[in-house]
């Protein structure tokens, strides 16, 4: 009884500063950007839910590039669950096997769970958030998806403190349903910085965190993703340190189609 | 008599049968014909295959359904299916016939004979009208069943020092169509006198084959139990099985659970003596009405945990895409084990990831019973250096292809893309030369300013794979537009070499 009073006590205190366990340091993955982490208080919280919103309409795939990045950081060398909507995979295209593994994820430490539709994504999703040993999931419903509501997210907060792992929301939109998600933020592609030969640089992506239910207050910061490390970092970053312009032993897209 | 008694239980007529005189109609070779008929119609001259004019001549209030033989098969299968609960065995035989092979399953009954009573009160209840015979082939009870005139026969194998006496009173009674030969070595048998099965089985066989052909004598050999062979069953014979019946009918979908639950234990038991555990598991439902309804269920990984049967079949009856109709009860419950494979003696709880992989695979084993096992899949590469062959996604219980990731240089921005459209999303492009990258492009109705481009990396089609040896060659471009957005394009065969004006596909979009 005693015990019970206790912990609803604990609930409302937690429930009147915000969040569950956000403060104490624990439970938080880095995101291997000090400039980053340093404005998030130290990473995002591991079984926690974070809403990543495409910014515009073409931005979709760089919202999938920073929920894949945000789970690999959180992941560690556990697996990673996708769960995608039949008509997402439609109209966004397939995940790329190829593709994935440039981005640095271990390709068989991936399953993608396909729903017929939102509902069935949200129950799957709820299934595989609350479950124990897994790395991070990604439930990823298309369009406006209104089933994921307030209730909705909620059910997948507290199934993510169950299962301990990393959750993230992708949506394709910007959207105005309430959500209990613990942060939302927007991504929009970043003019990467080019290579030599003006080729297309490393993925960039403007974020912007809109909320954050530790109080944390909103910012925006263009990041790239250094997949060889599997961290972000500032644009720019990684260019000093890839392999310097000489000829021999080409690649690096035969040194930039030979400097162009 | 099948097409008779399904349009009597469509009528909600059900036992008795109508006093009217019924044929089942076809159109066949310009005329219509008489495919079947019912009793009434019967005992009074008419037959499958008469002409309805002749009929209709004969029997003036004749009452004429058009024939439906697809209908009638689904019924005769729904009876198959209902008659899995004497045997996993069960074959179709012809239009109107079914073959239960009762090996190992007459210890449940006191004997064939109780076995057989109980099955046709169960079917004449349901309103069909049979013949049954029991013997110890299938050509034999099949014979005894069509042309032994008995509403139910049950034929012992003659121990052999009695083969001369009254056991052979079968033979005499059956006429040699119940061997179910051509029509014309019919006629040929009954034109050289011989009439009955005895008046062939007590000639010898050589000058039988000589005349009428081998098979006549194999025939006859099965007919006579010479012979035995077993009949094929409609569905793979599951490894294990456990049934439980009631007496009185249940309807609750929590009590049917239960017993699933006791009938995964009893199976348990035998998969643990095997040292095996299953892979495919099912659950059939026979309603006291006739019905029968089979529930499938697959793991990822042998299994015997009745915990994990049950909530899997759980998930598996919240699917369903039309819910379990109890109707008046369920009078029997059947668990088959589909699949059984060898078991690994399992260590709990020595190492943590071991059990993380178990609880990984419970999961995807739920989620596959309730989204279809083809929907829970992995990204896995091909052995081909054509994009789209060389990444897509397999189930994820198929088994792993031995081909590796492709090498990464350090240091790269990543070359492949994130998304991949297949087939190629057409896009509308200006180029500054034709065989250049491009410098503008129109994509669901937006256009992109490229910025900043990468190529051509040039991907070969597989021609030695064509008929034709040939095949266009791709020019892939990375281009990044001016927002920042990153595409993977192609141009679509070699400008002026392979084709005078080359289409331009999008391919893909990079994170």
């Amino acid at each position: 009884m005693t015990e019970r009073h206790a912990s609803f006590a604990q609930l409302k205190r937690d429930f009147d500063h915000g969040s569950t366990s956000m403060a104490d340091g624990a439970g938080l993955f880095s995101l291997g950007c000090d400039a980053l982490d340093a404005r998030l208080g130290g990473g995002l919280a591991t079984g926690a839910l974070h809403e990543v919103c495409a910014n515009g309409e073409g931005d979709h795939a760089s919202a999938s590039g920073v929920a894949l990045a945000f789970a690999l950081r959180s992941a560690g060398d556990k697996p990673i669950l996708w769960v995608r909507e039949d008509k997402g995979a439609r109209m966004h295209g397939a995940l790329y096997a190829p593709g994935l593994a440039e981005l640095g994820a271990a390709v068989e430490r991936i399953i993608l769970v396909h729903a017929p539709d939102t509902l069935a994504a949200l129950r799957a999703g709820a299934d595989i958030v609350g479950a124990a040993g897994l790395g991070a999931v990604i439930i990823e419903p298309f369009g406006e998806a209104k089933a994921l509501d307030l209730t909705a997210s909620r059910k997948l907060v507290l199934a993510a403190e169950r299962g301990g792992a990393g959750a993230f929301i992708l949506r394709d939109r910007v959207t105005r349903l309430a959500s209990a998600a613990a942060t939302r933020w927007l991504v929009a592609a970043a003019v990467s910085v080019p290579l030599p030969g003006d080729a297309p640089g490393f993925p960039a992506f403007a974020l912007s965190l809109v909320r954050h239910r530790g109080g944390i207050a909103p910012f925006d910061l263009t990041l790239e993703w250094n997949r060889d490390e599997q961290t972000f970092c500032l644009p720019a970053a990684q260019f000093s340190a890839t392999a310097p312009l000489s000829g021999a032993g080409l690649s690096g897209v035969e040194r930039r189609q030979m400097a162009a | 008599m099948l097409s008779a008694d399904k349009w009597l239980r469509e009528r909600g007529e059900g036992e008795g049968g109508s006093v009217s005189p019924l044929a089942f109609v076809e159109k066949q070779r310009g005329a219509m014909r008489i495919m079947a008929v019912n009793e009434v119609a019967g005992a009074l001259g008419l037959s499958p295959g008469m002409m309805l004019a002749d009929a209709r001549a004969r029997v003036p209030d004749l009452v004429t359904v058009p024939f439906d033989p697809a209908g009638d098969l689904a019924l005769l299968e729904k009876v198959a299916d209902w008659c899995d609960r004497y045997t996993p065995s069960v074959a179709l035989d012809g239009a109107d016939g079914l073959i239960l092979d009762l090996t190992g399953c007459l210890h449940l009954w006191s004997g064939e004979f109780e076995l057989l009573s109980d099955l046709a009160t169960r079917l004449s209840f349901q309103g069909f009208t049979f013949r049954a015979a029991f013997a110890e082939t299938p050509d034999r009870a099949r014979a005894l069943a069509r042309y032994g005139g008995h509403l139910i026969a049950v034929n012992r194998r003659v121990p052999p020092q009695q083969l001369n006496d009254p056991g052979r009173a079968w033979r005499a009674a059956l006429p040699v169509a119940a061997l179910d030969l051509s029509e014309t070595k019919e006629t040929a048998l009954r034109r050289a006198g011989l009439y009955t099965i005895d008046d062939l089985a007590s000639r010898p066989r050589a000058p039988l084959a000589a005349r009428f052909g081998a098979a006549v004598v194999a025939k006859l050999a099965r007919v006579l139990g010479e012979e035995d062979v077993r009949i094929t069953p409609r569905r793979v014979l599951p490894a294990l099985h456990a049934l439980h019946r009631f007496a009185e009918p249940v309807a609750r979908t929590a009590y049917m659970l239960d017993v699933i639950a006791l009938l995964a234990e009893e199976v348990q038991q035998g998969l643990r003596e095997r040292g095996q555990g299953g892979r495919a598991f099912a659950v059939s439902l026979f309603r006291s009405d006739g019905d029968a309804r089979r529930l499938m269920i697959e793991t990822g990984r042998a299994t015997h945990d009745p915990a994990l049967l049950i909530r899997l079949f759980n998930e598996r009856i919240e699917a369903l895409a039309d819910p379990l109709d109890p109707g008046f009860g369920y009078d029997a419950i059947r668990l088959d084990v589909m699949v059984a494979e060898p078991l690994g003696a399992a260590q709990a709880g020595l190492i943590d990831g071991q059990e993380a992989g178990e609880s990984l695979a419970a999961l995807t084993d739920r989620l596959g019973v309730r989204l279809g096992r083809e929907r829970i899949r992995r990204p896995a590469f091909g052995n081909s250096h054509i994009p789209e062959c060389a990444g897509f996604s397999v189930a994820l219980d198929s088994p792993v292809l031995p081909f590796a990731e492709p090498e990464r240089e350090e240091g790269e921005p990543p070359l492949r893309p994130l998304h991949l459209f297949d087939p190629p999303q057409r896009v509308e492009t200006i180029a500054e030369v034709p065989d250049g990258p491009p410098r503008r492009f129109r994509w669901r109705r937006v256009t992109h300013d490229v910025v900043a481009s990468e190529g051509p990396e040039r991907i070969a089609a597989e021609w030695w794979k064509r008929r034709d040896m040939q095949g266009l060659t791709r020019d892939y471009y990375r281009v990044e537009d001016s927002a920042g957005r990153r595409f993977w394009l192609f141009r679509h065969g070699l400008y002026g070499a392979e084709k005078a004006n080359p289409d331009w596909y999008l391919h893909g979009v990079f994170a």
